[in-house]
């Protein structure tokens, strides 16, 4: 495993402020160790694509230091580049073109003369399915497929920091999964990779760090572990066999009625289940099956951003 | 970004740009060649041959230097406009923006790109001029020299046209109202000595005046304007164009947020 020492990107005090005076970012820090597989995870508007604008110079910072592997970009935006590669959240590529011109001609933007680009887009081409549609205008590939092209795009100048903004947005589940997949594997080649997901159970799958970024500020930066480790509650639904009219109420376990066969409970991280189980038994209640209600870093998520926005609430009246 | 690979990009940039008027020739390469034909047509044998002379020289050989320098004007400019406003349009601008090519790269590479297709078409309608007008040429440094600085001036301007360009319709208000009403008063038709003092003043104001004079004195030898004073004006917009477009990519304006 690679060792998670100097930095691929380290952030101090970053501000931006827009034209109309919207201030995206109010002076976040932040630290991805080379080699991470990070998320940075936000609501809307929350400052996620405005931080990745400034990283790959789509967007100029108000105030702040940014550096990519140590290259502050102020003082040599052009080497930091060489080692950055983005796909954005929007289709951004040529849709008249094919995709082969569009890699080859990438990977010339970045100074990759011609025979090594076309091999290279050979390769990332087969690597991501893509071969059979390397000679069709790219308008006529799937939404699937167009994703994958910005991926391969991101990749054809094998660049040691990929940032990735929602890749698996609309993607099914299939897809996702190899994409997944295929991201996991150059990460574990040594390829640094950010990435801002809508999908918490992306984030929870694939990342070792995290942050949460809402109104413009970090609200949490951590480790997914640590993380988890912080939710102390979980929700569960539990599907019953047979209609219920009412069950007992039972101390510590706060029982809701969703419908007549399926209830909601509430449980603290170190209860235990065994208990409620028999006082279901005892009511005759019959469990047929169990789930979550939500995915457990979305409820971590959901409370965070819920108490930042709250904490801004008192700041702003105050 | 060494040396060699700010080549690479910078030619694969101009590929690029090649490839993409190359591959919509029916919208790029054959209109305006039918319309050049169409003006051969017209003002050069039909109304031409009841003209006369102008300048001392048959009438379609007084107009084909101005109809060749018109297409190269025309076509550098919008070459350049169509194509980066196309690339902010669809966003694909981003691909060169996060890439490591620095602007003057950039700039070189959409100029170039404007000029092939200026050139290229200002090329074709010369091999069309001669088969209505017969002409030697007269000085081909001159010829080469003005038609070049032209193409790279208009090829400039369509850049900053595009940058500041946020609609469709911004692309087409400049060609429409400031470039052909320029062109049309550049002195392709008539000659300013036909003017009387104060419209012949406001001519000498168009810069169109005095390329389509230079052009024509290369051609056939024949000028209403110094030339030395064609080429330091070319030249000087050319610059001024230049350093404009290149700050205003440097700035990042309406390209960066």
């Amino acid at each position: 495993m690679k060792n998670l020492q100097s930095n691929a990107l380290q952030i101090e005090s970053l501000v931006k402020t827009y034209d109309n005076n919207f201030k995206a970012l109010k002076g976040i820090d932040l630290e991805v160790k080379e080699g991470d597989f990070f998320a940075l995870l936000g609501p809307n508007g929350a400052g996620k694509s405005t931080t990745i604008g400034v990283i790959c110079s789509l967007v100029r910072k108000s105030a702040g230091k940014v550096k990519i592997f140590g290259i502050d970009i102020d003082e040599d935006f052009s080497a930091a580049k060489q080692h950055v590669g983005v796909v954005p959240q929007e289709f951004n590529f040529n849709q008249f073109e094919k995709p082969i011109d569009i890699l080859i001609t990438q990977a010339g933007y970045y100074g990759i003369d011609v025979a090594v680009a076309t091999e290279r887009a050979h390769k990332y081409l087969k690597l991501l399915g893509l071969w059979e549609k390397h000679n069709v205008p790219s308008r006529s590939l799937s939404g699937g497929m167009k994703r994958r092209l910005m991926i391969a795009r991101a990749l054809i100048h094998e660049p040691k920091l990929l940032v990735l903004d929602e890749p698996t947005a609309g993607v099914d589940i299939e897809l996702r999964r190899s994409m997944w997949s295929f991201l996991e594997s150059i990460n574990r080649q040594g390829t640094t990779i950010i990435l801002t997901t809508h999908y918490l159970e992306e984030a929870e799958h694939l990342c070792r760090n995290i942050a949460i970024i809402d109104q413009g500020n970090i609200v949490k930066n951590t480790s997914i572990k640590n993380l988890i480790k912080q939710l102390n509650k979980e929700t569960f639904i539990l599907d019953l066999k047979g209609e219920v009219k009412d069950i007992k109420a039972l101390d510590a376990y706060p029982l809701t009625m969703v419908d007549s066969s399926t209830i909601e409970v509430s449980i603290d991280k170190n209860q235990s289940l065994n208990h409620l189980f028999s006082h279901l038994t005892t009511e005759g209640v019959e469990v047929v099956s169990m789930r979550n209600k939500a995915n457990r870093l979305e409820e971590l998520f959901i409370d965070m951003v819920e108490k930042n926005l709250t904490t801004n609430k008192v700041s702003d009246n105050g | 970004m060494d040396n060699q690979k700010k080549w690479v990009a910078l030619s694969t940039i101009v590929r690029r740009e090649i490839r993409r008027f190359m591959r919509i020739w029916p919208q790029t390469l054959v209109p305006p060649v039918i319309t050049m034909a169409l003006y051969f047509v017209i003002f050069g044998k039909l109304i031409g041959s009841r003209i006369g002379e102008m300048s001392s020289l048959p009438y379609i050989q007084f107009v084909a230097p101005g109809l060749i320098m018109m297409s190269v004007i025309t076509n550098s400019y919008s070459n350049v406009v169509s194509s980066f406003f196309g690339s902010k349009f669809q966003s694909n601008i981003e691909e060169l923006l996060v890439s490591p090519t620095p602007n003057w790269i950039i700039l070189l590479g959409y100029v170039a790109g404007g000029m092939a297709r200026g050139l290229g078409v200002g090329f074709i309608v010369t091999l069309l001029s001669i088969y209505f007008a017969d002409f030697s040429l007269y000085s081909l440094p001159v010829t080469i020299a003005i038609v070049l600085m032209t193409s790279l001036m208009f090829s400039l301007a369509g850049l900053i046209n595009a940058i500041f360009a946020s609609s469709f319709d911004d692309i087409s208000i400049i060609p429409t109202f400031v470039l052909t009403p320029l062109i049309y008063l550049g002195g392709v038709f008539y000659s300013i000595e036909l003017l009387s003092g104060f419209w012949k003043g406001l001519s000498l104001l168009n810069p169109i005046l005095y390329m389509v004079n230079a052009f024509r004195y290369g051609m056939v030898g024949i000028t209403d304007i110094n030339i030395f004073e064609s080429f330091a004006m070319v030249g000087l917009f050319s610059a001024i164009l230049f350093f404009v477009a290149l700050w205003l990519l440097e700035k990042g304006s309406r390209l960066r947020s």
